[in-house]
């Protein structure tokens, strides 16, 4: 019997207990599948550091929007107004007589600007413009870059060859610089700002979906459906898209944080809105000069320190939803949650 | 694949590239409204409009889009991006006087992302999920969330004027390789670098650690190698590949990067320049600069590619 010689044999085995371990974990994959979102979504709000940053943001969101009354077409829409002052307000004239380049004080939380208007209320109310920009412009550059990159990816062939070398030729440019030459052609604004970052900020989507749908492509339930004779439409809206999802998600979230300091930079650079403008980069330009050089030699870090300080907190708890996001989804994609951070 | 063809053919692929690299460049610019001559007119009231249309027939203004893109695309491969409209100096020599000072800011800022950033990478790798793991990473996401134009602004608020180490906006400097300029570009350099740095510590880390759970790790471990010798001989040499990868990515934000920090140093390079020329709607600098930033990206992103296949054989047979 030469094939018992090379067995091994082992001791203590229980063949029973094994199978019935099988069973239990093929018993649990259907149902893990059809709550696969919801697991993702447990598993994130575990994670302490993402919660934080939907809070943050969140709160953010909020008192941006409820900084002044909004106003549509004559009807007031929103009529609180959490925010002390009026942003455009000059207090030396007509509000608080505070002088400009006031220190923080108990009626101005944040002193006032160079302009004796009172930041605590522009720093609340700034939120309106680079918050809404960030989610605008994601939501337009990924659904187009969704689009792009599905039919890319789908089709192939010559098809896909010239499309991502269009999506390469974009990627030689820093985003930041793309921004700027379409803002030199057509002067600062806020739909301005929004199709500077939006023209070619699809192109880091559409590389990222193409790629998942040549992953998606190759798995079985897509030539079944294709050998029931789905249609293509069909295919990639009910199959491939929908698998491709979660790292879209991750990088929209991410990306939001990006066009924030975009904005941002613009603004500081003197060419997003206006000058004047209660924008935190715009703030920041307003203030550059006498950061260094301020009235009667005192330095006004106050009017530095606050709306930088709004874009950081705000990108941050943004980039901590992303990472949260991305680690709620990657143990679920790997299917084992990797060191104790998942189920 | 052997490794030359691999050059030879990632050599050829940029080509198209960079021809859309122009084309974007030149439809930015075209699509503006106003062309230069609108520009020199302004500058000059005693223009007659026929001067004007002879102009523009000289500057070729007057012919369809596409002839004019091979025009300049003729004039820009034998070196000539025209003049600069209020100074008439030449477009290239106004480039090649301050790419310099740019390439010493981004060249600094690279250097003090490396040696920052690996250390503090292979710390955190090898103290997974410990104090000193968690506060580097804090530390990390803090480094990508903050926007350099405002970190900029608190070194100086902090270091300049508060404590007084630095010399703020240097009247007269001296030329860019004296020792003492060092000194100044200690905090257009860390702002600049601090991005990258944090970038590159994250990809560290998770590559690091994912390298450290490999087999030939606990063989090396099994063999009696001492972890020191197994992490910095071993396991960095592997992980260090993951950042050759975000090599491009890193230098094309740098590139980004140094136009609002040389703003908010007032560093004499492209970036401040480019930021001067929009604001003085100059478009033969806006192309020039915009061309050049593409073609530097496109070379960066040639070079880790090529280092990425000498440094990992296995890429050259996908």
């Amino acid at each position: 019997m030469s094939t018992q010689r090379g067995r091994i044999q082992i001791s203590g085995f229980d063949a029973e207990r094994v199978s019935d371990l099988e069973d239990e974990q093929y018993d649990e994959q259907p149902r893990e599948t059809r709550s696969r979102w919801q697991r993702a979504f447990r598993r994130f709000l575990r994670n302490r550091s993402a919660v934080v940053g939907v809070v943050v943001v969140t709160v953010m969101v909020l008192l941006a929007v409820f900084a002044r009354p909004i106003e549509l077409m004559g009807t007031v829409v929103q009529p609180f107004a959490l925010a002390p002052y009026d942003p455009t307000t000059h207090q030396n004239l007509f509000g608080t007589g505070a002088s400009s380049y006031e220190p923080p004080s108990r009626e101005h939380w944040m002193g006032t600007d160079g302009a004796s208007r009172d930041l605590f209320s522009r720093v609340l109310y700034g939120g309106r413009y680079s918050i809404s920009i960030g989610f605008i412009v994601v939501a337009v550059t990924a659904s187009f870059g969704l689009v792009y990159g599905g039919i890319s990816g789908y089709y192939g062939g010559w098809t896909d060859e010239l499309m991502m070398r269009i999506v390469d030729t974009i990627f030689a440019f820093p985003a930041l610089i793309l921004a700027l030459v379409i803002i030199a052609t057509l002067g600062g604004g806020y739909w301005q700002l929004v199709l500077a970052f939006s023209l070619f900020g699809w192109a880091g989507y559409a590389r990222l979906i193409r790629g998942e749908v040549l992953k998606i492509k190759e798995n079985e339930y897509v030539m079944a459906a294709k050998a029931l004779g789905s249609s293509d439409r069909r295919v990639i809206f009910r199959h491939v898209l929908p698998n491709s999802m979660p790292p879209l998600l991750v990088l929209a979230s991410l990306n939001i944080g990006t066009v924030v300091i975009g904005v941002a930079a613009l603004g500081f650079l003197g060419l997003g809105m206006g000058t004047g403008t209660a924008e935190w980069g715009t703030m920041l330009d307003d203030t550059r000069e006498t950061l260094i050089q301020g009235p009667d030699g005192q330095i006004p870090w106050w009017a530095t320190v606050f709306p930088g300080l709004a874009i950081f907190l705000f990108v941050m708890s943004m980039n901590m939803i992303g990472d949260g996001i991305n680690d709620a989804l990657d143990a679920q994609e790997t299917g084992v949650a990797r060191g104790g951070e998942g189920e | 694949m052997s490794l030359h063809r691999f050059i030879l053919k990632r050599l050829l692929s940029i080509i198209p590239i960079l021809f859309g690299v122009s084309v974007i460049t030149f439809g930015l610019v075209y699509l503006t409204p106003g062309d230069p001559v609108d520009q020199m007119v302004a500058l000059n009231p005693h223009v007659s409009p026929s001067d004007e249309a002879t102009l523009r027939a000289q500057y070729g203004l007057d012919r369809p889009a596409w002839e004019q893109y091979l025009l300049w695309m003729s004039n820009v491969l034998t070196g000539d991006f025209g003049q600069v409209y209020s100074s008439g100096r030449d477009v290239s020599s106004v480039v090649l006087q301050r790419l310099p000072e740019t390439i010493v800011l981004g060249l600094f800022g690279w250097i003090f992302a490396l040696v920052i950033a690996i250390p503090a990478g292979i710390y955190a790798a090898v103290n997974k999920d410990q104090l000193g793991d968690t506060v580097s990473r804090f530390l990390a996401l803090s480094g990508i969330s903050i926007p350099n134009f405002w970190l900029g602004l608190m070194l100086i608020l902090i270091f300049s004027l508060i404590l007084g180490l630095f010399p703020v906006l240097p009247p007269s400097r001296e030329p860019l390789y004296h020792p003492r300029m060092l000194w100044y570009l200690l905090l257009p350099g860390v702002t600049i670098g601090t991005a990258a740095a944090a970038s590159i510590m994250r990809v560290m880390r998770t590559s690091m650690a994912e390298e450290l759970n490999k087999e030939y790790v606990t063989a090396a471990r099994a063999k009696g190698l001492p972890e020191r010798q197994i992490v910095l001989k071993h396991v960095l040499r592997n992980s260090l590949i993951s950042v050759v990868t975000l090599a491009a990515t890193l230098t094309a934000s740098i590139v980004a990067g140094s136009v609002v920090v040389e703003v908010v140093f007032n560093w004499p390079g492209l970036g401040r320049e480019f930021i001067m020329a929009i604001n003085g709607r100059e478009m033969n600098l806006i192309m020039a600069i915009t061309l050049f930033t593409g073609f530097f990206v496109i070379i960066a992103n040639l070079i880790a590619d090529i280092l990425y296949a000498v440094l990992d054989p296995r890429i050259r047979y996908e």
